[in-house]
């Protein structure tokens, strides 16, 4: 093994195949351990197993223990180390296998991964991936369903980003991964089986810009990971009421695109953010500060968020009258007067 | 290289008596009490004993510039310049060495510049030096995180084939942390090359080693890891040389990480915002300064006849150097960029951090006009 970087040739794509968005993490990660020997896989149950939601399947039979290996079960040990091997120049990328296991190592994540780069003046930078399960409607009973995005969104030093759907899922981990920031990358759970038929190794928009997912003159929903579905479900509902609802997918969280929500706000005057998290201190307040701070004299109705209750996350049992719905969307779209 | 390694797991208690190669009178100690190992050559020996000496002015020089204002806070380590110098000592250039804010004298030894030791106690950035050239992490101030910083270190040079080791510092205080734990855990599990040196120097701040932990010495806490670990008299120089460098030389062979507690006492304040006759007796001070590591091994070296008088003032010499080399960084005004507050957060260029340096940039240059047109009607 050497200690060079490989390049992706200019791959040659792979015929059209139907992928879960499990199945294109795991494409992503195993070309991207194909084409930098410098990426190594590591966690909770990630070897044999292939992770609890299978997206490590498979790859230490083909990487070998070297490679992809499991780890002794803690999360602080898990990113420290990964400081450590990206300090040498390794790109590690590590599991958390559910949001709310990744707590102990948040001293790790905002004191560490954050800030070594910034505290060295650049000399020393952290290429290295957390991917992190995230968000609920999976029906996992407590610390497996929580939304911990804005806990590192406010963290200067780290990029955040969130993908809807398996060709972005692909496209976005190839990206994190080289990436020379370090990357919180969060995979909504309830889009883990969600499929999509697409040509590998597939490039989507870069990983930091938003894009309109769907378009429509008369509002813009925000949305993220596991909300997007549920945007474009209430802007097909809205249609049959003649609204035209446009839809953008965030997919960076941090850094957040002002210029494509900009513009889409502008065109259709009116702007609501949807996430699963609570809302107070949520992301979605600084969503709704930037969109009102830099488009106030185009807007025409107040922001509006659509989130989940400022409540610890339910029982399996009661998350569906927690989580925001189509119907919650269209009833917030309904508080706007629409005069005009 | 493979994770399949081949578990020797170490199941012997540490000495509850620390091993120690030179008494307290500088007389060479044998048998049980040296637990097998040699002492130094005595180049070696007058090396440690010049680099304690150097460390200790240089040690006593920053206090002095922290009690002029010229530093915002100085952690001393006067007094652990035998547990500081005898490990770090022990580790090589192409090694990789991470420290704790308290390491001032061991980055000293490393041979990186005072200014650079420095930079983040005065106040100018939150690390002074190059972390690449000197294979010297930053001085962490969370504690134990950096220990596992060491651990993913050394896998990953394991994984390359590169024998290199890590050696890290860890506090009394810091081996009640969680990431001491997965620190020692992890580097076990993976046999990764990695030194583990607890100062016990008596104290968390305030808290005593009492307070801290049940276990009779902290180096006990190597059985339960399955790694050896060595209970050593940490104002001992050569013994924490020939501990440390054993403990060197196995990992570097691939024996997996070592575990040692350096039993030393720590002479001054935690830093100079602290007061510490509110949680210690002067004579308790009194008694370890009898045990002065630097005192000890003088002893030792002039009763050899390998110290002369001249190599001492030579020495001494060399120690005013780097003194005076320290006041004339630490008494210049610091040259700062404010601007530079956004360059480095991110590889990637960031438009929101742009627009902050932008509107930074539009202040500073209102406060140079308005400066300007002050001056201007002074005159």
């Amino acid at each position: 093994m050497t200690a060079t970087s490989t390049k992706p040739d200019a791959p040659e794509a792979s015929a059209p195949t139907q992928l879960t968005m499990a199945g294109a993490l795991n494409a992503a990660l195993r070309d991207a351990m194909e084409a930098d020997d410098r990426v190594v896989v590591y966690g909770e149950d990630v070897g044999p197993l292939g992770g609890v939601f299978r997206v490590t399947d498979g790859l230490q039979e083909r990487f070998g223990e070297d490679r992809i290996w499991d780890s002794p079960l803690a999360e602080s040990g898990i990113v420290g180390t990964a400081v450590g091997m990206a300090m040498y120049g390794m790109r590690p990328v590590v599991e958390m296998q559910f949001d709310a296991f990744s707590y102990p190592a948040f001293e790790q994540m905002v004191s560490h991964v954050a800030k070594m780069r910034n505290r060295t003046k650049g000399r020393m930078t952290l290429p290295m991936v957390v991917r992190i399960p995230c968000a609920g409607a999976i029906g996992g009973v407590e610390h497996h369903s929580d939304s911990s995005e804005a806990y590192w969104t406010s963290t200067p030093g780290l990029t955040v980003v969130m993908p809807s759907n398996p060709a972005d899922a692909y496209s976005m981990l190839r990206e994190a991964i080289e990436s020379d920031d370090p990357v919180v990358f969060m995979e909504p759970k309830s889009r883990y089986w969600s499929k999509a038929e697409m040509s590998l190794p597939v490039r989507t928009a870069p990983m930091d810009r938003a894009v309109v997912v769907r378009e429509g003159t008369d509002a813009t929903l925000l949305a993220y990971g596991p909300t997007v579905r549920t945007a474009l479900e209430a802007a097909d509902a809205a249609a049959a009421e003649d609204l035209s609802i446009e839809v953008v997918d965030l997919r960076s969280l941090s850094p957040f695109d002002d210029e494509t929500v900009g513009a889409s706000v502008r065109k259709t005057s009116r702007a609501a953010v949807i996430h699963e998290a609570a809302q107070f201190g949520g992301y979605g307040a600084e969503v709704a500060a930037r969109v009102t701070e830099r488009n106030f004299h185009w807007l025409s109705a107040p922001v509006l968020r659509i989130t989940g209750f400022d409540i610890p996350f339910p029982s399996p049992k009661l998350e569906e009258y927690h989580l925001p719905t189509p119907d919650r969307v269209l009833a917030a779209l309904d508080t706007w007067e629409w005069d005009d | 290289m493979s994770l399949n390694v081949e578990h020797h797991s170490v199941r012997a208690l540490p000495s509850e008596k620390p091993i120690r190669l030179l008494d307290n009178a500088g007389h060479a100690v044998h048998g049980a009490a040296a637990g097998g190992f040699e002492l130094p050559d005595v180049e070696t020996l007058v090396e440690l004993y010049r680099r304690m000496v150097v460390a200790r002015r240089f040690d006593v020089q920053v206090t002095a510039l922290t009690k002029q204002g010229r530093l915002a806070t100085y952690p001393s380590a006067y007094g652990q310049e035998a547990c500081e110098i005898g490990a770090i000592s022990a580790i090589e250039a192409r090694d990789w060495f991470f420290p704790t804010y308290r390491d001032s004298i061991a980055l000293l030894t490393r041979g990186i510049e005072p200014g650079g030791i420095l930079a983040s106690f005065r106040g100018d950035w939150h690390n002074g030096y190059d972390q690449h050239a000197h294979r010297t992490a930053s001085q962490a101030t969370p504690l134990a995180t950096q220990a596992l910083h060491a651990v993913g270190l050394a896998h990953a040079a394991r994984l390359r084939q590169d024998p290199i080791v890590t050696m890290t510092y860890l506090g009394d205080g810091a081996t009640s942390e969680g990431d001491a734990h997965e620190a020692f855990n992890f580097a076990a599990v993976w046999q990764t090359p990695t030194v583990f040196l607890i100062q016990n120097n008596g104290f968390a701040i305030s808290t005593p080693v009492s307070r801290q932990t049940r276990a009779v010495t902290l180096a006990d806490k190597a059985v339960g890891y399955g790694m050896p670990g060595y209970h050593v008299d940490g104002n001992d120089v050569a013994a924490m040389y020939a501990v440390t460098h054993a403990a060197v030389e196995r990992a570097r062979a691939g024996g997996g990480p070592t575990l040692i507690e350096g039993l030393t006492y720590r002479i001054e304040a935690h830093t100079n915002s602290d007061d510490p006759t509110r949680y210690r007796h002067s004579r308790d001070v009194e008694h370890w300064k009898r045990r002065d590591p630097i005192e000890r091994l003088e002893k030792y070296l002039v009763s050899e006849g390998a110290l002369s008088e001249a190599a001492r003032a030579e020495i001494a010499d060399a120690a005013e150097a780097v003194a005076a080399h320290t006041r004339e960084v630490m008494t210049a005004e610091a040259e700062l960029d404010p601007l530079e507050l956004f360059d480095h957060v991110y590889d990637r260029e960031r438009a929101s951090l742009l627009e902050q340096r932008a509107r930074l940039e539009a202040e500073l240059a209102d406060a140079a006009m308005h400066a300007a047109d002050h001056a201007g009607a002074a005159r």
